[in-house]
C-alpha cells in the first residue's frame, strides 16, 4: 500500500462528504413537492407527464396500492425489454446486423436490468443493437433507479409520519426521482466521461489497420449517455463486455474517480434526506458513520491483499511491490492507468452498493479480497447501498438494532419515535431471511450440479467461489461477476433470473408493509428511557448487528470459498 | 386496471424521454463540445484509421514496444472481445502463461536481469489496455534501441516525454501509452519492415 493510495483513497472520500448535504437537502425538496432551483427549467416537464400518463398529483396511496405501482412498472417494463431483444433484428439502429436474443437470454437480461442487478449473461458489443442498448436497458437504468429511490422515499415516510394510513404517491415520486434527480445528473455526468474519452456517437464499428498491420474492430455507439446512468443508478450493467475497465467505458484516472462518485453521490445524499425528512439530521449522519466504518474496513482489506499480490507468480521473479514507476502487486484482471489502489477502491465502492460495475475482473482477485465484495453484497449492499435499496436496507437494520437493544435491557424498542413491534421486526426479519435464503439454495444447489459444473472458468474453491459469487450478485441485485462463470446456460440464465426478482420484490415487499404499518402509529414523546440512536453507541451496534447478522449466516460459505484457497494459494496448491 | 394503465403509459412517455431524447442530447451537446473523443478518438495516419488512442494493440517486432498480454480474442487485443482472463490466482494455467511469457521475455530481453515488472506479465481486465507503466517500457529499452539502431539514452528521453505522470498529479498511476510510444518512435527513428 502507498501513500499515494491512501491519498487518492481519502480525496474520493472527502469529495463524497462535501456532496452529501446539499445533495440530500434538494431530494428532500423534491420528494416533499416544494421548490428547488431547478424546477423552472422542469416543473413543465413534470406536469406533462403527470398530464399524459393520467397521474393525480395529490393521489396519496396506502401501502398496498404503493406496491401495487411498484409491480405493475416492473411487470411492464420487463416484458417490453424481452420483447424488444426477442425482434431487435427487425428494428432500426442495428449497423452490425445482430441477430435476435435467445429466449432464456433474453428473460435473464429483462429480469436483471428491472431489478436493478445488470447481470450480464451476454457480451454486448456482438448481442445487443444500439436500439436495445438504448431503450431496452439504458431505461432501465433509470426506472429501476427511480423505483429504488421512490421505494426509500415512502419507507422513510413510515418513519416520517405519523397516524396515516398513506406512504404517497409512487407514480409521483417515480417521476420526480427520474426527472429531478436522475437526469439532470446523468446529462452532466455524460458529457464529463466525454471529455475523458468516453464514445457517444451512432456509427457503425471502425475498422483499423493497426502498425504492424492486423485489422481491429473497434465498437462505437451511444456509450456516455448510459455510462452515466449506470453510474448514477447503481445500475453497473456495461455497453461492453469489460465494463468499466474498457478504456472507452472508463478512459482515465480522473473518469474512474467520477464514476466511483457517481455510484455513492445518491445513497450517500440520502442518508442526509433521511435525516431531513425526520427532522434530525443526527440521525441520517449516524447512518452515515456506520456505513463509513465499513466502508474503510472493505478497502483496507482489498487493498492490502491486492498489494500483497499473488505468491505463485512473485516466485517466479515477477515485482510485486510497488515503485515510483510501476504498482506491483495483484495486476491480473487490472488496467495499468487505475493501479491497485483504485481497483480496489472500484471493487469495494461497488459492491458496497448494489452497483457492480468493474474496472477489474473479480475473478482474479486473491481470495480475501475477493472475500469482500462477497460479504459486502451479502450484507445486503447497506454500506451506502443502491439508489434507494441501501437506505432502506440499512434502516431494516437500524430496527434489527434497536430491536435487539430492546432484548437486553427489556423495554419496548423505538426508532424514530416509533415503537417497533411484532409486525415490523418480522417483516424485517422476512427481508434478510429471503436475503440468506435465496443465496444459500441457489449456491448450494449449484455447486451440486454438473451443468453448473460444466461453467465454471476455475477450479478448487474458487470454483465454489464463481457460483457462490453468481448466486450472490444475482440475489443482491449486485451485477458484478466472477467472469470465469459462463451463465448463458438454460439453468443458470433462468436461476439467476429467479434470484435477482426474489432479492428484488420479496424484500422491497416486506419493507413497504412495515412502513404501511408504521405510519399508522402515533408518535412516542421521547423520554429518559429511550434510547438515543444518533450517537457513537448506536453506531457501534449498528455496526455489530450488520456483521452479526448479515456475515455470520454466511460464513460457513465463505470459508468454503476465498477463505480456504487463501490458505491453500499460500501453500502453493494449483487446480487445473 | 387503472394503475395498470398508468403503468404502460409511463413505460412507453419514460422510453421516449430516457431512451430517445437524452442519448440524442447527449450525442449532440458531446459532438459539439469533444467531438475528437464523442468519435472514439480515432488516430489517422495518412487518411487511414491506425487505431484508437484509447484502445490498445498487439505488439510483437522487436522494434516496437510491447504491451501487457490480453485475453481480448485468440490473439489478443480484439476490440470485440474486451475482457480479462478471468484466471483465479490458483489456478495453473494463469501460473503457466505467465512463465511462458517470462521465459519468452528473457529470450527477448537478455540485458534485462531484474524482476519483471508485474504489469508486464499480467493481462488487463479489459484486454483493451494503451498503457504499460514506465518501468515495464523501461524494461524494454534496451531490446528497441538495439532493433532500430538508435543509443538507448536517446530512446529513453523519448519515452520520458510519452510518459503521463498521475492526472491533476494525484489520480491514478503513471504510464506509457503504448501505440503513442511506437508511432513517435516511427517518426524519429524509422526502420524498414
Amino acid at each position: 500500500m502507498t501513500g499515494n493510495g491512501w491519498l487518492q483513497i481519502a480525496l474520493f472520500f472527502l469529495v463524497l462528504l462535501a456532496l452529501t448535504k446539499p445533495l440530500g437537502a434538494y431530494m428532500a425538496k423534491v420528494f416533499a413537492g416544494e421548490r428547488t432551483w431547478m424546477r423552472g427549467l422542469l416543473r413543465p416537464l413534470e406536469t406533462g407527464i403527470y398530464k399524459v400518463c393520467g397521474i393525480d398529483e395529490n393521489g396519496e396511496q396506502h401501502w398496498t396500492r404503493y406496491a401495487g405501482g411498484v409491480l405493475l412498472i416492473s411487470v411492464v417494463t420487463l416484458l417490453f425489454t424481452y420483447v424488444l431483444q426477442r425482434i431487435q433484428q427487425w428494428l432500426p439502429l442495428n449497423p452490425q446486423g445482430l441477430g435476435n436474443v435467445g429466449q432464456h437470454l433474453a428473460f435473464n437480461t429483462a429480469a436483471s436490468f428491472t431489478t436493478n442487478t445488470n447481470w450480464q449473461s451476454y457480451t454486448p458489443e456482438t448481442t445487443m443493437s444500439y436500439l436495445t442498448q438504448m431503450i431496452g436497458l439504458a431505461t432501465h437504468n433509470f426506472w429501476s433507479a427511480a423505483v429504488g429511490i421512490s421505494v426509500a422515499i415512502a419507507f422513510v415516510r413510515g418513519f416520517a409520519r405519523h397516524s396515516v394510513k398513506t406512504l404517497g404517491s409512487f407514480w409521483v415520486d417515480f417521476t420526480r426521482a427520474t426527472i429531478y434527480v436522475l437526469l439532470p445528473l446523468s446529462v452532466v455526468g455524460a458529457l464529463l466521461l466525454v471529455s475523458q474519452g468516453a464514445i457517444q456517437n451512432f456509427d457503425s464499428y471502425t475498422k483499423a489497420t493497426t502498425v504492424e498491420g492486423a485489422v481491429q474492430t473497434i465498437p462505437q455507439g451511444p456509450l456516455a449517455s448510459q455510462e452515466a446512468i449506470k453510474m448514477i443508478g447503481t445500475n453497473g450493467g456495461g455497453f461492453t463486455n469489460a465494463n468499466s475497465a474498457h478504456p472507452y467505458e472508463n478512459p482515465t484516472p480522473f473518469s474512474n474517480f467520477l464514476q466511483m462518485i457517481f455510484i455513492f453521490i445518491i445513497p450517500a445524499g440520502l442518508t442526509y434526506t433521511f435525516g431531513k425528512m425526520v427532522k434530525d439530521t443526527r440521525q441520517g449522519w449516524a447512518i452515515f458513520a456506520a456505513m463509513s466504518v465499513l466502508f474503510f474496513a472493505g478497502v483496507w482489506v482489498t487493498y492490502y491483499f491486492e498489494q500483497a499480490g499473488n505468491p505463485n507468480l512473485t516466485k517466479l521473479g515477477i515485482a510485486s511491490a510497488a515503485t515510483d514507476t510501476q504498482s506491483g502487486g495483484n495486476m491480473e484482471g487490472k488496467e495499468v492507468r487505475f493501479g491497485i489502489a483504485n481497483s480496489a477502491l472500484f471493487t469495494t465502492v461497488t459492491t458496497d452498493a448494489s452497483c457492480g460495475a468493474v474496472n477489474n475482473a473479480h475473478d482474479s482477485l486473491t481470495p480475501l479480497a475477493g472475500l469482500v465484495p462477497l460479504i459486502n453484497i451479502e450484507l445486503g449492499e447497506v454500506i451506502f447501498g443502491g439508489v434507494g435499496s441501501g437506505l432502506y436496507g440499512v434502516l431494516m437494520f437500524a430496527v434489527l438494532a434497536v430491536f435487539i437493544a430492546g432484548l437486553m435491557v427489556g423495554r419496548t424498542p423505538e426508532y424514530l419515535g416509533k415503537k417497533i413491534e411484532q409486525k415490523e421486526v418480522k417483516m424485517m426479519m422476512l427481508a434478510v431471511l429471503v436475503l440468506a435464503f435465496t443465496i444459500l439454495g441457489f449456491a448450494g444447489a449449484g455447486a451440486n450440479l454438473g451443468t453448473v459444473g460444466n461453467s465454471l472458468g476455475n477450479h478448487g474453491p474458487h470454483g465454489f467461489s464463481e457460483v457462490l459469487y453468481a448466486y450472490t450478485s444475482a440475489t443482491g441485485n449486485n451485477g458484478s461477476a466472477f467472469g470465469g462463470i459462463n451463465g448463458n446456460t438454460p439453468y443458470l440464465d433462468t436461476t439467476l433470473g429467479l434470484a435477482m426478482l426474489s432479492g428484488r420484490f420479496l424484500m422491497l415487499i416486506p419493507l413497504l408493509a412495515a412502513a404501511g404499518s408504521l405510519a399508522q402509529k402515533k408518535l412516542v414523546p421521547v423520554s429518559a428511557g429511550t434510547f438515543p440512536t444518533h450517537g457513537p453507541l448506536f453506531v457501534a451496534l449498528l455496526v455489530g448487528v450488520m456483521v452479526i447478522v448479515g456475515a455470520l449466516t454466511f460464513f460457513p460459505a465463505l470459508s468454503l470459498g476465498p477463505i480456504v484457497e487463501h490458505f491453500l494459494m499460500h501453500a502453493g496448491r494449483l487446480w487445473s | 386496471m387503472k394503475q395498470l394503465i398508468i403503468a404502460i403509459r409511463v413505460t412507453l412517455a419514460f422510453t421516449l424521454l430516457t431512451g430517445v431524447l437524452y442519448p440524442l442530447l447527449v450525442t449532440g451537446l458531446a459532438k459539439a463540445v469533444f467531438p475528437h473523443q464523442a468519435n472514439g478518438s480515432l488516430i489517422q495516419t495518412n487518411g487511414k484509421t491506425t487505431g484508437s488512442e484509447l484502445i490498445g494493440q498487439r505488439f510483437t517486432r522487436p522494434e516496437y514496444f510491447h504491451g501487457r498480454p490480453s485475453a481480448a480474442g485468440s490473439d489478443g487485443y480484439d476490440g470485440l472481445a474486451s475482457g480479462g482472463s478471468n484466471l483465479g490466482p490458483t489456478n495453473k494455467a494463469l501460473v503457466d502463461r505467465v512463465q511462458a511469457d517470462l521465459k519468452k521475455f528473457r529470450d527477448e530481453n537478455p540485458t534485462f536481469t531484474g524482476p519483471v515488472p508485474a504489469d508486464l506479465l499480467t493481462g488487463s481486465g479489459s484486454g483493451l489496455d494503451p498503457d504499460i507503466s514506465p518501468a515495464s517500457a523501461d524494461a524494454q529499452v534496451t531490446r528497441v534501441a538495439a532493433a532500430r539502431g538508435m543509443s538507448p539514452d536517446a530512446l529513453r528521453q523519448l519515452v520520458a516525454a510519452h510518459t503521463d505522470g498521475r492526472q491533476f498529479g494525484i489520480l491514478g498511476e503513471p504510464r506509457v501509452n503504448v501505440l503513442g510510444l511506437n508511432l513517435a518512435l516511427d517518426q524519429a527513428a524509422p526502420f524498414k519492415k
